[in-house]
């Protein structure tokens, strides 16, 4: 077993016995799912809508080199920089570099997941700057030293209490139980971040090709903030976040608000195009896009999984799985957490350290019923299983499945098997919660059927 | 009509009732009824864990018992998902494909076959309780099954049905997964069970034995008094 299924195991064992855990994430879900139901009967056809988006999305990545190329070349045209960088290492390099050459001091960053996959914030410290996340609930995260939480709601396993004595501990501000206070405290830390700040980093929910703009979308105004005051603006984003055209918004914008949040929109949507042109008296002066592939490519070399890679990271997932309602975003160790994350991370991070997450899964398909992108997210579980039985299978599982099929195929083998079943239930009851119990992965927590005294083939043998 | 009934394994072995009260309902409706004594198991255990090879091992015998059967109505939405949803896939490419999708066309869920191909839905039952319907994953949403088995129910004398919040929900079971990660398994049930309480009901109803059967084991354990009910137990007028 890996380290990180290990960690998996054990972080899984001791979170879904906090039932206030348990009750925080599924009451704040419960709201979530209500909010966006509405929000989709907005839609005239929600699946339809759905269908649009996928054949958008399967048209922008089965021919991502195309729009990849145009994307670039429109940015370069407005003399925008842009770093195309095959590896965490890199990205995470070409970044400090530009840090380094426009020798800044203060960062300031709105959210970007793909800031967590390349471990950013840490390689940035370490070099000894001061990067301050701006979205609320990342400053939130970032105050207790611990990453998001959810792709989107980073905070939300937090409670007001715990947020206001967050902020008392490490702002030195009062006690308070009211969302607004807590905002105004974190808003006024933030303002002056954003003046001192000489280099501002965000991430992108869309590229467009046809334009050469990367569309932010947020409900803050921080990624405003974040890219409009410093003087260097840097942009990382995944290479899979491409829409042909501008039109394309006109759908993915609401569709993402809405899958995603439970809004019709998001508050702010801004499109960037370039950095300050001549005769214009704000924004950046400069603007890098950094384009990340981290082992996308492979995802893309992969016929079956391919889709994966139109995800928006809404979140819908995430929100809809009753795994990731019950073991939380930090169980998971990855950095996108959720069905998601347990599709991606064995391509982006290795299949047999990471196949666990796609064995913790039942299969229920909640996660494809409500991706709005119609990734076959639960099915590409059953490949990864499929997989990474293919490239090292278990042995022990192996016999075990064995001898389950000749078992069952052979009818006297089957009868015998029931009636041993029916012999050793007294035994098996007395030895039922001790560490001698064959089933107790089932009886520590559950009752166990015994085996009927007549079954149904013996039953219809004696109708008969 | 001839009806291959396929009782899975583990209602064979626990839930033999289930079964019978099939065989029953069929055969009042005029229908013949035959199961076949060879097939045991749809391979799906073995499918859900990666092992292909070795779920092909089951799924061909149970391919070749039923080749002929004119309709095959099963016990389980999630053992007829195996059946309609992924033997296709299974065997896609080798020299079985045909058998395979041929079988998928024939086969149907219980609750899907009384009312969507006999067109049946009032059983003549009884059952004079509060009930709440639990919506088993793969019968909703690889079988698209939502509203036979409450066409069914409504149906039924003195039977009030009530919806809960969570009915379609997962109850934690997943086959295997159940084993492998029963901490995540009970948490699940234990919502689920929590849901289903709350509408007052006194059962908690499912066209699927399997998620009865954790569900069940966790309300037994937790000596908690709703109960759990197959579908076709309800039905059956006696």
């Amino acid at each position: 077993m890996s380290i990180a299924a290990q960690q998996f195991l054990e972080a899984a064992g001791s979170i879904t016995r906090n039932l206030r855990h348990r009750g925080l994430i599924q009451t704040a879900l419960r709201k979530y799912e209500a909010a966006r139901d509405r929000k989709k009967s907005a839609f005239n056809d929600w699946s339809a809508a759905r269908q649009s988006a996928a054949e958008t999305k399967w048209d922008a990545i089965n021919h991502l080199d195309t729009y990849l190329a145009e994307f670039a070349s429109k940015l370069e045209a407005r003399g925008t920089k842009v770093h195309w960088c095959p590896t965490e290492p890199e990205a995470r390099d070409t970044i400090r570099g530009i840090i380094r050459d426009s020798q800044a001091r203060c960062i300031v960053k709105s959210k970007a997941m793909t800031a967590e996959e390349i471990h950013l914030n840490e390689a940035l410290e370490k070099d000894g700057f001061e990067v301050v996340e701006s979205d609320l609930g990342e400053f939130i995260v970032q105050l207790r030293q611990e990453p998001p939480y959810h792709i989107v709601f980073p905070a939300m396993h937090l409670t007001r209490d715990e947020i206001s004595d967050l902020f008392e501990r490490e702002l030195g501000s009062d006690p308070t139980r009211e969302p607004e206070e807590l905002t105004m405290i974190a808003r006024r830390a933030l303002r002056r971040k954003y003046l001192q700040a000489d280099v501002g980093i965000t991430g992108a929910n869309f590229a467009i090709a046809e334009t050469g703009m990367v569309s932010i979308t947020e409900n803050e105004g921080n990624a405003r903030l974040t890219s409009a005051l410093p003087r260097v603006m840097v942009t990382l984003l995944g290479i899979e976040k491409v829409l042909p055209k501008l039109e394309d918004l006109a759908l993915f914008l609401p569709l993402l608000a809405t899958a995603g949040a439970g809004q019709t929109v998001t508050g702010y949507n801004t499109l960037y195009g370039g950095p300050r042109q001549p005769g214009e008296s704000d924004g950046p002066v400069e603007w890098h896009v950094v384009l990340l592939d981290n082992r996308r490519t492979e995802l893309l070399a992969d016929p079956e999984q391919r889709d994966a890679l139109h995800c928006i990271r809404c979140g819908a997932c995430l929100n809809v799985c009753p795994i990731f309602r019950n073991v939380g975003g930090h169980t998971y160790g990855t950095t996108y957490s959720g069905p998601v994350g347990s599709v991606i991370t064995p391509h982006l991070r290795g299949l047999q350290d990471w196949k666990h997450l796609s064995n913790a899964s039942s299969l229920c398909g909640a996660c494809t019923e409500a991706c709005p992108v119609k990734i076959d997210l639960h099915h590409h579980l059953l490949q990864n299983r499929r997989n990474a039985v293919g490239d090292a299978p278990s042995w022990i599982e192996r016999v075990a499945w064995r001898a389950h099929a000749f078992v069952v195929n052979t009818p006297a083998l089957y009868q015998f098997a029931q009636e041993v079943g029916r012999i050793v239930e007294p035994l098996r009851r007395r030895l039922q919660g001790t560490p001698l119990d064959p089933a107790q992965s089932w009886t520590r927590t559950r009752d166990l059927p015994p085996v009927a005294g007549e079954s149904f083939k013996e039953w219809w043998r004696n109708r008969r | 009509m001839n009806i291959t009934l396929f009782i899975p394994c583990f209602v064979d072995t626990c839930f033999p009732e289930v079964g019978r009260h099939m065989v029953r309902i069929l055969e009042r409706l005029g229908h013949r009824v035959t199961c076949p004594e060879a097939v045991a198991c749809c391979g799906q255990p073995a499918f859900n864990s990666g092992y292909w090879d070795e779920a092909r091992q089951v799924a061909g015998k149970t391919l070749h018992h039923l080749r002929d059967a004119e309709a095959v109505v099963i016990a389980s939405g999630s053992c007829g998902a195996m059946l309609k949803v992924f033997y296709p896939q299974l065997y896609e490419g080798r020299p079985e494909a045909d058998a395979a999708r041929a079988l998928s066309e024939r086969t149907w869920e219980f609750s899907d076959f009384l009312v969507n191909r006999l067109g049946v839905t009032d059983l003549g039952a009884r059952f004079p309780a509060k009930v709440t319907f639990h919506d088993g994953c793969h019968g909703l949403r690889e079988l698209g099954i939502k509203s036979a088995p409450r066409k069914l129910l409504e149906k039924v004398r003195d039977l009030e049905l009530v919806e809960m919040t969570d009915a379609e929900t997962c109850c934690g079971f997943g086959g295997t997964f159940a084993a492998k990660f029963p901490m995540i398994s009970t948490a699940m049930g234990e919502v689920k069970c929590a849901s289903a309480a709350d509408t007052g009901a006194e059962y908690m109803v499912s066209n699927d034995s399997s998620c009865l059967m954790h569900l069940q084991g966790l309300l037994s354990r937790q000596s908690k008094p709703l109960k759990t009910i197959h579908l076709a137990q309800i039905l059956d007028p006696q």
